[in-house]
């Protein structure tokens, strides 16, 4: 039900978003255009205003929803799997990564053109990832271990960003390669809808598909094992899913950050930790977000344009902290703030708890602004 | 259903000896006590017997077959473990960690059924916590964990149940109502135990481990003698049947944790 809501609020965003931009276009035009383009019989809109619907904004948009998503759902099982609540996609050193190879693409020239920066950034992360692994060796399935190992690779591949642009760089390869490190979607195309189409489409159902365990997970490996999970193979596939996931993300629109980090947190508290509900809500959140944080990224100082992280994290902090001083991550119930009703248990001890159901009550959206 | 372990040992990788050499079979609806000083192999036993971890030497069975060659899901479909450890931080309902029992129960992709919601609230009312399932995990004491612990591992509907100090945290009256639980279900129950008189009381066969072997194995009067408490545990004791028969362990004083076997002269 909150599914189909969500999903509803994630198409009715996209088709908002496509008509919001610089040139003044109507939904009817949106809607022209898109007709003229599925082949059926309508006349489409003049050249100009049908490329910038079609080729600039549907893109951009899709692709926004397509990363907020991904990386909602990224976040959402790597913080199940190392039972670490700041666990998110970047977490195994895969952005550092992207930005090493990305960065190695733009200053020292290997290659030309959006294919090879992003060629660069996959084959950068896929190297963090492999470094990262190797850093935790063999007991690399104790989650701090890998977490660790991920906090070490990227340093050592911030430093080597660094260093390169240091190095090498000019003034202009700069200012596109911090541009790319904050995260933008400038670079959307039709062919990168599709490769974050599908491959988002094919972890999110691999992830969904693995939701019983990442339920077990959440709660200790050893239980896990116990409901019948091999913890170590379960691991493997999940880390490696996501990893090729944010690789591939990353390597679209550069490092967005918080997405991954904040929305996990925030589904969870709207619609409880079971998985099976939650990774779908986290990715159609996600993509909610994401598609207007990129509609404000590019029409709020228009035409100038913002990084799409900055937006996300100006937009995201607020909202984690709001949520966050309202219910905390060990709701301990305050009982000077009265926010729960005193019970009285059969045995006849009063109970300081909230009634059931107070503790993790869904957050109003009014609530939430008040 | 029976569980047992033969010989079975498990060894550091310095080959420092955990356990060795445990023999130990609980028989179908029986209630098996592993009692033992602080490092005697409890708990490394009750991993082993849980298939957490692999023993270095011998085997674990589960009516008589090697439980390593049985299916996961299958084993977890009759085996449940209570650990002795529970996160503390996990982000979760009562009602969400008690459902976790029913995931060997479904297809890997089908939804919570309304039976497995009726189990599990079940299984919270035996334990005292009725309709507690919105309730945070966070916000429960330790004692109520542990009976939220002991839910999720019942709703799993186990032929054989493991728990490691099951009894930790619990106030004394739901001490006493796990055990008559563990005794009046018809499931197997092999529990590490420190209270050696609710164990004396309550469990049809003691195992007294130390330093990783079995000391004595048998019923509660055969294995609790007063001889075999001091010996083992360092603590005086008064051992014997109360007035309804049950074997009873009264603890008097302990010796002194630094103090040799025996006084000599001269120290003071």
């Amino acid at each position: 039900m909150k599914a189909l809501v969500a999903a509803a609020v994630l198409v009715l965003s996209i088709a908002a978003a496509v008509t919001i931009g610089v040139a003044d276009l109507s939904a009817a035009d949106v809607l022209r255009t898109v007709a003229a383009h599925s082949g059926l019989p309508v006349a489409p809109l003049p050249p100009l205003a049908d490329s910038i619907v079609w080729d600039l904004r549907m893109p951009r948009v899709l692709l926004a929803a397509l990363v907020g998503a991904g990386l909602a759902v990224c976040g959402a099982v790597l913080q199940a799997l190392t039972r670490n609540p700041l666990a998110d996609p970047y977490l195994l050193g895969i952005s550092a990564g992207a930005s090493t190879g990305a960065v190695a693409v733009l200053v020292l020239g290997l290659g030309a053109g959006a294919v090879a920066l992003s060629t660069g950034a996959f084959a950068g992360s896929v190297a963090a990832f492999a470094v990262a692994l190797l850093l935790a060796g063999r007991r690399w399935t104790q989650p701090s271990r890998i977490l660790l190992a991920g906090v070490a690779t990227a340093q050592l591949f911030s430093a080597v960003t660094s260093l390169t642009m240091v190095a090498a760089a000019s003034p202009d390869s700069t200012r596109s390669t911090l541009f790319w490190l904050l995260g933008s979607l400038t670079a959307a195309s039709w062919q990168s809808v599709a490769l974050c189409g599908a491959a988002g489409g094919v972890v999110l159902l691999v992830c969904w598909a693995s939701a019983p365990a990442l339920d077990a997970f959440s709660f200790g490996a050893d239980v896990a094992e116990s409901l019948g999970f091999a913890p170590g193979r379960v691991r493997a596939l999940l880390f490696a899913a996501t990893a090729l996931l944010a690789a591939v993300l990353v390597a679209a629109s550069g490092a967005i950050g918080f997405v991954g980090l904040t929305v996990p947190h925030l589904v969870r508290r709207l619609t409880g930790a079971r998985h099976r509900t939650l990774l779908p809500l986290t990715a159609l959140a996600g993509a909610i977000l994401l598609v207007w944080a990129d509609t404000l990224a590019r029409t709020a100082f228009a035409p100038q344009e913002l990084p799409v992280g900055v937006v996300t994290a100006l937009l995201g902090v607020p909202v984690f902290a709001l949520i966050f001083r309202g219910h905390g991550f060990h709701p301990e119930p305050p009982p000077s703030r009265g926010r729960g009703r005193t019970v009285r248990d059969p045995a006849g001890k009063t109970s300081g708890y909230p009634q059931s159901g107070a503790v993790h009550r869904p957050v109003s959206e009014s609530e939430l602004l008040r | 259903m029976r569980i047992e372990a033969r010989d079975i040992g498990r060894r550091l990788r310095d080959a420092t000896p955990l356990l060795a050499e445990v023999t130990l079979t609980a028989p179908t609806g029986s209630t098996v006590g592993l009692l033992g000083p602080n490092g005697s192999g409890k708990s490394t036993l009750l991993r082993l017997l849980a298939g957490l971890d692999r023993p270095d030497d011998g085997r674990v069975l589960l009516d008589g077959a090697d439980r390593r060659v049985l299916p996961r899901r299958q084993v977890a479909r009759h085996v449940a473990v209570v650990s002795q450890h529970t996160p503390d931080d996990a982000d979760m309902t009562v009602g969400d960690v008690v459902l976790l029992g029913r995931i060997p129960h479904r297809a890997r992709l089908a939804p919570v059924t309304a039976d497995d919601l009726r189990r599990s609230a079940d299984a919270l009312d035996r334990a005292g916590l009725g309709g507690w399932e919105d309730r945070s995990w966070t916000s429960l004491s330790g004692g109520e964990r542990q009976r939220v612990a002991i839910a999720r591992a019942l709703v799993q509907e186990p032929d054989v149940l493991l728990l490691d100090e099951p009894t930790n945290h619990l106030d004394i009256r739901h001490r006493f109502a796990l055990l008559e639980d563990l005794t009046r279900l018809p499931v197997t129950a092999v529990a590490a135990l420190h209270d050696l008189d609710l164990a004396a009381q309550y469990c049809d066969e003691i195992v007294l481990l130390d330093a990783g072997r079995v000391v004595a194995c048998g019923p509660p009067a055969a294995v609790l003698t007063a001889d075999r408490v001091e010996r083992v545990f360092g603590v005086t004791a008064e051992v014997g049947p109360d007035v309804t028969g049950r074997h009873r362990v009264a603890l008097r004083a302990a010796r002194p944790l630094t103090a040799g076997p025996t006084k000599t002269a001269g120290t003071g």
